[in-house]
């Protein structure tokens, strides 16, 4: 907390002193923020190589993770996780139906791609417009109450959406089955010849297109659509970095830290805590809206309550309030949830081959339930340690490790200190 | 008037399950002011004590002159002559009996089952929360769901294992002509009405607990004002410990007698925990008797929407009509119909 006031106050001394040097702060940012935004922008951009570590003859070509689905997936939910981030990690609202918003910008998107333009830019949008305004509704109720009541609120509405697209709905969304893209659509700036199945593009580039490069006995894939969906993500990122640094932010923080000392200031924190709750819901269908760009369908499970779960756990696991991480979050658990679930007996027995027989079937029969379908239950630990031990997450944990080489450096020296400082003592 | 009380009766099974759930979660929030998200999966745990005891029951061995008698040129027919330990153990009638009521004699099988896990996740897990933010208690039992819904995937696999009543409950009972309606127009379920009464039973066993016993009594006081009970020297953690076992318990039994209705899957618990929040919500954060009530009126409202006539009029309210309700409660009645002032109010 002692960082936190001093950081504040040493801010607004600082920009006064050197105005100048405010001016020519590249993008708006500090130069920490600036350098975690090059480190993540360099990453995504470069993903393809980085994920894909392993030769594919080799035994371990399994954990290759650099497949367009994937890591498409990785930002995607990545953008979901930075706007669910933007309302709990900020305003400590914890809501348990995000995936309603998610659900709601699918649909509005796969509609402009099914009538206007397989072009997925009017359909991003949609998304975003459609999940901004279903957000407004929602959390205009739903703020009313806070602490649990808002998180059953939140519930409420999301399973309702859920319960209705599956049922009543049926002629917009398609009810079980979902809506996909078919040949008897015919959006009206696209032309199609009658039995074409529509596939979505940006300006003419195929969401799917992809570039494959061999170097010796790697392959590295360049797919479109994951350099479209990275873009945006990284935008995301940008626009969250700028909120979290914003004043905006600052006052997010003080509802989390104290609202009612905020109200009795004379603040009203509704606008603010409906603001971003409308942030975050237009963070979502965003996502919503890039899902559908991807693999062009959307069925109701995307607004399961589960799937709500889902982005709880990855901003949790990545940690909450700090900038990268639910980024980080979303990519475990979605690299989990692609990897560790192939993970089968046979690829465990070739690993502790070197072992003695006996002592090799013993650690395969006591890792056998964490793999495979077994997943989940390696997730729910996780969380559950992560939850214990590391409130503030994975991010926490890295500091933790960078704390015990650089002993008494730490102080103020990493860009999420702050963030996580907050998370560590919450009032 | 026949198809009304047809509703009301279809309800009350399904609010009886709320209700029970309802009520341990409200017993843990109340004692111990934590809320507890996996308190569906030990619902769901209950019901797999049912399916474990009907499978050990139904354990069964080849006798040895019948197998040697049924092996044919190294093929064994031994299934067909396969008899159950309890069948060879109490002679025939008595072991068939035993497999047949192995879902009431869960009951008594769950009771220490569910007490132990209670008293392990309470001491092992719980304990540390306390002083933790209810997210974060949220949070962790959250997880304690998915990982305890995900050994009993492992060990019982993904698909719902039937779970049959006892022979005598199988049928139905026809209301219509006990109240002189029309033969086949209220008929209902044996096991449901059997369900019910249980479910009413341990209402009134927990309540009667709480309200007559000195042990209940030191538990009320120690709902009211935690701090006093503690100085005047009463080891309070230790009973309300014993209350999350019986909170366990509760949701246990509910679990083990609602296995004849649905058959026990691995995710049965998550689906009646999001219905049973609402449920509490609805009751009063923290209200016993709110839970209970708001169990059966959900319950009775839900069987009420899923009625043809009614989704003719608004189609889709069956499957809207607990989270309506919920929402309207929680916005006109902030605190749930019974909820007492300051309890989960920021």
């Amino acid at each position: 907390m002692t960082d936190q006031t001093t950081d504040t106050t040493a801010r607004p001394y600082k920009t006064a002193d050197s105005a100048k040097k405010t001016r020519s702060r590249m993008l708006g940012l500090t130069s920490r923020d600036l350098l975690l935004f090059v480190i993540v922008a360099a990453l995504t951009m470069l993903a393809p190589f980085i994920l894909n570590p392993f030769p594919t003859n080799s035994g371990l070509a399994q954990f290759n993770g650099g497949y367009p689905d994937l890591m498409q997936r990785f930002v995607i939910f990545g953008i979901f996780a930075i706007g669910f981030n933007i309302l709990f990690g900020l305003t400590g609202y914890l809501s348990f139906g995000h995936a309603a918003f998610l659900g709601v910008g699918s649909y509005a998107a796969i509609w402009m791609m099914k009538l206007l333009t397989l072009n997925v830019i009017p359909a991003i949008i949609m998304g975003v417009v459609f999940a901004g305004l279903f957000a407004l509704v929602v959390g205009f109720v739903s703020l009313r109450r806070s602490g649990i009541y808002f998180s059953i609120l939140t519930l409420a509405f999301a399973q309702m959406s859920y319960a209705l697209a599956y049922s009543v709905l049926t002629p917009i969304t398609g009810g079980e089955t979902g809506l996909q893209l078919k040949s008897t659509d015919t959006p009206l700036l696209s032309n199609l010849s009658a039995t074409e199945i529509g596939r979505a593009n940006l300006f003419g580039i195929d969401m799917r297109a992809s570039y494959e490069m061999s170097v010796g006995n790697w392959l590295f894939t360049f797919n479109a659509g994951y350099y479209i969906a990275a873009a945006f993500m990284l935008l995301s990122f940008y626009i969250a970095i700028r909120l979290f640094r914003s004043p905006f932010g600052m006052m997010l923080r003080a509802v989390k830290s104290n609202q009612q000392r905020m109200n009795y200031t004379g603040l009203n924190s509704r606008p603010y805590t409906l603001a971003a709750f409308v942030i975050s819901g237009m963070y979502a269908g965003l996502a919503g809206g890039l899902m559908v760009a991807m693999d062009t369908q959307v069925g109701p499970e995307r607004m399961f309550w589960t799937a709500s779960g889902e982005v709880v756990l990855m901003t949790i696991l990545g940690g909450a309030g700090t900038l990268i991480g639910p980024v980080l979050g979303a990519g475990m658990i979605k690299y989990m949830e692609n990897i560790v679930s192939k993970i089968n007996d046979s690829i465990l027995h070739q690993w502790f081959a070197f072992m003695p027989d006996g002592i090799e079937d013993a650690l395969v029969f006591v890792i056998h339930p964490f793999i495979g379908k077994g997943w989940h239950l390696t997730l729910g630990l996780l969380f559950m340690l992560v939850v214990i031990f590391l409130p503030g997450g994975l991010v926490e944990g890295g500091q933790r490790i960078a704390a015990v080489f650089r002993r008494k450096e730490t102080k103020a020296t990493s860009v999420e200190s702050d963030a996580a400082k907050q998370q560590q003592h919450p009032e | 008037m026949d198809a009304f009380i047809l509703q009301i009766l279809n309800g009350l099974d399904k609010g009886s399950a709320y209700a029970l759930i309802a009520l341990g979660l409200t017993l843990i929030f109340g004692t111990l002011g934590v809320v507890n998200f996996a308190h569906g999966a030990l619902f769901m745990i209950g019901a797999f004590c049912a399916v474990t005891l009907q499978k050990i029951l139904t354990l069964g061995f080849v006798p040895a002159d019948s197998a040697s008698a049924a092996t044919v040129g190294g093929f064994s027919f031994g299934s067909a002559k396969e008899t159950t330990y309890v069948e060879y153990w109490f002679g025939e009638a008595v072991g068939s009996a035993i497999v047949d009521w192995s879902v009431p004699l869960a009951i008594l099988f769950a009771i220490p089952v569910m007490m132990l896990i209670g008293i392990i996740m309470e001491r092992g897990l719980i304990k540390h929360f306390y002083k933790r933010p209810h997210a974060d208690q949220i949070l962790v039992t959250f997880g304690l769901a998915i990982v305890l819904q995900e050994v009993v995937k492992y060990f019982f696999g993904a698909n719902p294992i039937p779970t049959p009543a006892p022979e005598a409950f199988t049928g139905s009972l026809d209301f219509g002509v006990l109240m002189g309606f029309d033969p086949y127009t209220i008929v209902y379920p044996y096991w449901r009405l059997v369900y019910f009464v249980f479910a009413m039973g341990i209402i009134a066993a927990v309540f009667g607990f709480l309200q007559f016993t000195t042990f209940g009594m030191v538990v009320r006081a120690g709902m009211a004002d935690r701090e006093t009970v503690g100085l005047l020297g009463i080891d309070i953690d230790k009973r309300f410990t014993i209350m999350f076992a019986i909170a366990a318990c509760v949701a246990g039994l509910a679990g083990v007698m609602y296995a004849p209705i649905n058959s026990p899957n691995y995710h049965m618990g998550m689906d009646f925990l999001v219905l049973s929040f609402v449920v509490v919500v609805v009751g009063g954060m923290g209200s016993l008797p709110g839970a209970v009530l708001a169990g059966f009126l959900l319950g009775i409202l839900e069987s009420f929407a899923s009625m043809a006539e009614v989704i003719d009029v608004i189609p889709g309210i069956n499957q809207i009509i607990i989270y309506l309700v919920a929402i309207v409660i929680l916005l006109t009645r902030p605190r749930g119909l019974m909820g007492r002032k300051g309890v989960m109010e920021d």
